[in-house]
């Protein structure tokens, strides 16, 4: 039952083959047998969870009319607030902390009758490409355990791989729903920036910040994106405009007609051999579908990672000023006579992590009197120039492909010590934050010379992404033809029942 | 070539308000020599000529109608405080420092 899509759960739900309460102590039993391995989970909420569960069964025996996922469970990454569920973002310094409030993509899954199993582990404030900058340990690659899953949402992408839930939300400043999902053979989706509402998102870098769905296929995602997505006042960065109409894209999967640009420059040197064949190969099912394949040049994508490292920095000093240890969160120090400052240093000192600090002073020099036009200023310029690129590249294709990373899950422990090497997985994703636009990682085989997933990437245009969804589903189709059967059905089993 | 001092980095965590140890000091001080070589590289096109992106949406100011809503009750907002005291967050003094 736990390796069916979410669609397939949802269906059985609705014919009255099971029930939510059976679903979620399935998924439940599947986390307490495989996650003291995987570490995918930082909070399960079995209670709330199995509650929601009921109170869903309750209402279908009542003949209400019920979303399309109504029932199903699914994982939420730590970085959204859920009411009187601990939220930590993976870090010391909210150990403990219970949110007041929901989340607006919070209040919507309960609203669509979503289960919500529990929070996800995570690079500390999404900082990261591993989930080794979680202060809770790293969460593990479910096709190999001594691999990193991603990051910053390892945890979700990993409790989609590992079975323990059929549906995660992510989210993607730079590339932390769409890495983690292609080094886990997992599908996920950065929706066009204001596409998901940030209300409740605890925020790293507000202009680049984007929640959105991952699941094991296109049109889980897709089903997941439609929940989720939409205007919130809440949030003045949410655009007011009709949600792309993305299941039915994932539904028909047609790309005849539909030019599709490879970039130039997120291919060959520095990408992995097999990294690079299976993106080929894809491209080949793509065209054979119909799809007609052009190249597009986009030189200035080059520049896009230097510019992510000063504009998410700078915005992330602001941003995590308010862990000031005065209204929440963790106080160190606080002994007779310590001053407010004293007591602000420590706890800060002492709550957060080694690449949180890393970033908080980088992005307080680039903002610093007298090297802000150099630093954060040179950023938004170059910031321009690749919205420039995506803008002319799109008068030219429907959409822009590249594989996601330039290679498959590195070791655990491999590049912990390297920030440039960490900050290089992120090549290929950091664009689409940059320009808000909309980006999509789902498996395309695993790399011949070690066995691991290869994620392909397919970006649209801001409020276009249905048109990902299509391209998704087409190749997602034709790969499985030629499988056989999908991609996770090579993972190892992780031992237990499943 | 990039590069700040030690004192540079201390005084960062000092703006940051974070009290590093001398080892972390250290440590950042090489770190941030590497980084900001490969970060500066966004001057090499940021010319005078190329205008600023600070926010991918063409933002104006978003208003709502000025009435009152539901908002967490004192005791909601005061759930995560450290310390509170009579409805309030109980601070440490805040008023004599570096007299």
């Amino acid at each position: 039952m736990i390796k069916n899509s979410a669609a397939e759960m949802a269906q059985s739900l609705a014919s009255g083959a099971t029930t939510s309460v059976a679903l979620t102590q399935a998924h439940l039993d599947r986390i307490t047998e495989v996650d003291g391995k995987v570490h995918a989970f930082l909070h399960v909420d079995a209670e709330g969870a199995l509650k929601q569960a009921a109170d869903t069964d309750a209402a279908r025996a009542r003949g209400e009319k019920l979303g399309p996922l109504a029932g199903v469970p699914l994982a939420l990454k730590d970085v959204l607030v859920q009411k009187d569920v601990p939220t930590t973002c993976g870090s010391k310094i909210l150990e403990g902390w219970r949110p007041p409030y929901d989340s607006t993509v919070v209040s919507k899954l309960k609203s669509a009758g979503v289960v919500i199993l529990g929070k996800t582990n995570m690079d500390e404030f999404a900082m990261g490409s591993s989930t080794e900058n979680s202060a809770y340990g790293p969460t593990h690659n479910p096709w190999d355990l001594t691999r990193i899953p991603g990051g910053s949402g390892g945890g979700s992408s990993a409790a989609l791989a590992a079975f323990e839930a059929p549906l995660a939300i992510g989210t993607d400043t730079g590339g932390s729903i769409r890495q983690p999902a292609a080094v886990t053979g997992t599908v996920g989706v950065k929706p066009t920036y204001g596409g998901v509402s940030r209300y409740g998102l605890v925020a790293f870098s507000s202009s680049l910040d984007q929640a959105g769905p991952c699941a094991r296929t296109v049109l889980d995602t897709a089903l997941l994106h439609e929940v989720i997505a939409g205007h919130d006042p809440k949030d003045s960065t949410s655009i007011n405009a009709p949600v792309p109409q993305v299941v039915a894209a994932a539904k028909s999967g047609d790309v005849k007609g539909m030019k599709i640009g490879v970039v130039k420059e997120l291919n060959g040197d520095g990408y992995q051999a097999g990294v690079r064949q299976r993106f080929e190969e894809s491209l080949e099912l793509l065209a054979q579908a119909g799809a007609e394949i052009v190249e597009v040049s986009a030189p200035n994508f080059e520049y896009a990672l230097a510019a992510y490292y000063l504009i998410a920095p700078s915005e992330c000093s602001s941003n995590l000023a308010r862990f000031d240890a005065m209204r929440y969160g963790l106080r160190v120090g606080d002994t007779d006579g310590a001053s407010a400052e004293s007591v602000m240093n420590m706890t800060r000192e002492v709550g957060f992590g080694r690449e949180v600090k890393r970033r908080i002073l980088l992005g307080t020099y680039a903002l610093s009197s007298g090297y802000y036009d150099a630093y954060y200023g040179s950023a938004q310029k170059v910031r321009t120039l690749i919205t420039q690129d995506f803008n002319n590249a799109f008068a030219k294709c429907d959409v822009m492909v590249s594989p996601t990373c330039p290679t498959t899950a590195f070791k655990i422990g491999e590049k912990a010590n390297d920030p440039l090497a960490m900050y290089l997985n992120d090549i290929a994703t950091i664009p689409v934050n940059m320009a808000g636009i909309g980006g999509m990682s789902l498996p395309c085989g695993v790399a011949p010379e070690d066995g691991l997933p290869v994620g392909f990437q397919i970006m649209s245009p801001v409020m276009q992404d249905q048109r990902m969804y299509s391209v998704g589903a087409a190749l997602e189709a034709a790969l499985l033809s030629k499988w056989g059967a999908p991609l996770l059905s090579q993972a190892p089993s992780l031992g237990g029942v499943a | 070539m990039s590069s700040l001092s030690r004192d540079d980095v201390a005084n960062l965590a000092r703006l940051a308000r974070i009290e590093m140890t001398d080892q972390e000091l250290e440590n950042l001080t090489t770190e941030f020599g590497v980084i900001l070589n490969a970060v500066a590289r966004v001057q090499e096109v940021a010319t005078t000529d190329v205008p600023a992106t600070s926010h991918p949406l063409a933002l104006t100011n978003i208003f709502r109608a000025d009435v009152v809503i539901p908002s967490l009750t004192p005791e909601e907002a005061l759930s995560g405080a450290p310390a509170s005291e009579e409805q309030r967050f109980r601070v440490p003094q805040i008023l004599g420092e570096e007299a």
